[in-house]
C-alpha cells in the first residue's frame, strides 16, 4: 500500500466536503420556495422510487461478498424482504423477515 | 398546540430513521477500518465522515488514492457517486423550500439515502403537514443515524477490527433499503418507475463512476412520469 501524503488526504476531505455540500445545497437551498415547472415536479414524483431500487437492484443479483457470483440466500432474502414490504406496507417487519430469511438460509446451506 | 405536534413529528421521524442504524453502524464501521488501513489517522477519518458524510462516496476516493489516482480525479469520482444527492434535494425541495434558509442548510448537510427516503415517504402520505412539521420530521429522522455513524467510525478506526464475514453486513443496506420499496408502490406508475430503474440499472452496471445508478434512476422518473401522463389521460 502506497503512503498518501497529508496534504493531498485534506485536499480530498475539504474538496469533497465542499462537493458533496454544493450538490445538496443546490435545489433545495437556492431554488428554496420559487415554483418549479409542473413537468419537473412530475419527474421529480418518481425520484425515491427510481433511485432507491436501481441502487439496491445489482447489489443483490451480484453480491460483493460473493465477488459478483449471485447468491442463493442474499437472493431469497430480497425477495422475502420486497414481498413482506409489499403485502404488509411494515417496514420493519420487511426487515426482520429478510434478515432471518438471510441468516436462516446462510446457517442451512452454509 | 403547534409545539406538541411539532414534538411528536420529530419522535416519528427518529422511530422511522432508527431502523437505519442497522447500516449506519456497520457501514461506518468498515469506513474507519478502511481509512486507517489507507493511513489515514484518527483526525482525518473522523473529519472525513463528518463533513464529508456520504459513506459510498468517502469508500470510492480512499479506493482511488490508495491506486494513485491524480487528486482532480479523485474528486471528480468521488463526487459523480454521490450525485444522486443532488437529485434527493431537488425532490425535497418542493415540501421543504419553504422553510427558513439557515434550516434549509443543515436538512442539506444532513440529506442522505436514509433521511432521504424516510421523509419523501411520509410527505407524500400525509400532504397536510405544516413546513415546520416536515422539518422536525426530518431532523427527527436524522438523529438517531449521525451519531452512530460517527462514533462508528470512530471505533472501526481506533479498532480495526475485521468484522467476521460470516455476519454478512454487506447485506445490510440492501435489506433495509429493499424493505422501503414495497411500501412506496402506491400507483401503479410507481411501480412502472421502479421496474424500469431496476432494468436500466442491471443493464448499466458496467458504467464506470456508479453513473449508471444515474441513468437507471433518471430512467425510472421519466418512465413513472410518462406512465403518470399516460394514466391521467385514460381516466378523463
Amino acid at each position: 500500500m502506497t503512503h498518501i501524503d497529508t496534504t493531498t488526504i485534506w485536499i480530498i476531505i475539504l474538496g469533497l466536503a465542499v462537493g458533496s455540500f454544493a450538490l445538496r445545497f443546490t435545489f433545495i437551498g437556492i431554488v428554496g420556495d420559487r415554483p418549479m415547472p409542473a413537468w419537473l415536479l412530475r419527474h421529480l414524483r418518481y425520484t425515491a422510487v427510481a433511485i432507491v431500487p436501481a441502487l439496491i437492484a445489482p447489489l443483490v443479483v451480484w453480491p460483493t461478498a460473493t465477488e459478483g457470483q449471485p447468491d442463493v440466500p442474499r437472493m431469497t432474502a430480497a425477495a422475502v424482504t420486497l414481498a413482506v414490504g409489499i403485502v404488509t406496507k411494515n417496514v420493519i417487519a420487511a426487515i426482520f423477515s429478510g434478515a432471518a430469511t438471510l441468516y436462516g438460509l446462510l446457517y442451512l446451506l452454509g | 398546540m403547534a409545539d406538541t405536534t411539532s414534538k411528536s413529528y420529530f419522535w416519528k421521524g427518529f422511530r422511522d430513521g432508527t431502523p437505519f442504524i442497522f447500516v449506519a453502524i456497520p457501514f461506518g464501521t468498515l469506513f474507519g477500518v478502511f481509512s486507517t488501513e489507507a493511513g489515514l489517522n484518527v483526525v482525518q477519518t473522523l473529519a472525513f465522515s463528518a463533513t464529508v458524510f456520504a459513506g459510498a462516496a468517502q469508500f470510492t476516493a480512499l479506493q482511488l488514492l490508495q491506486d494513485n489516482t491524480p487528486t482532480a480525479i479523485v474528486l471528480a469520482s468521488a463526487l459523480a457517486v454521490n450525485l444522486r444527492v443532488a437529485m434527493y434535494s431537488a425532490s425535497l425541495t418542493p415540501y421543504l423550500g419553504a422553510a427558513p434558509l439557515w434550516q434549509r442548510a443543515c436538512a442539506a448537510y444532513l440529506t442522505v439515502d436514509q433521511t432521504y427516503a424516510c421523509s419523501i415517504m411520509r410527505f407524500e402520505k400525509e400532504p397536510d403537514m405544516t413546513i415546520p412539521q416536515r422539518m422536525v420530521y426530518f431532523f427527527g429522522t436524522a438523529t438517531p443515524l449521525t451519531p452512530l455513524w460517527l462514533l462508528a467510525t470512530y471505533l472501526g478506526a481506533v479498532l480495526g477490527t475485521q468484522i467476521p464475514e460470516s455476519w454478512a453486513l454487506d447485506f445490510a443496506l440492501p435489506i433495509t433499503f429493499l424493505a422501503m420499496i414495497g411500501p412506496m408502490m402506491r400507483t401503479l406508475a410507481h411501480v412502472i418507475a421502479a421496474l424500469v430503474a431496476i432494468v436500466v440499472a442491471l443493464l448499466t452496471v458496467a458504467v464506470p463512476f456508479n453513473l449508471g445508478l444515474l441513468i437507471a434512476g433518471t430512467a425510472g422518473m421519466i418512465a413513472g412520469a410518462q406512465a403518470e401522463l399516460f394514466l391521467e389521460r385514460r381516466k378523463s
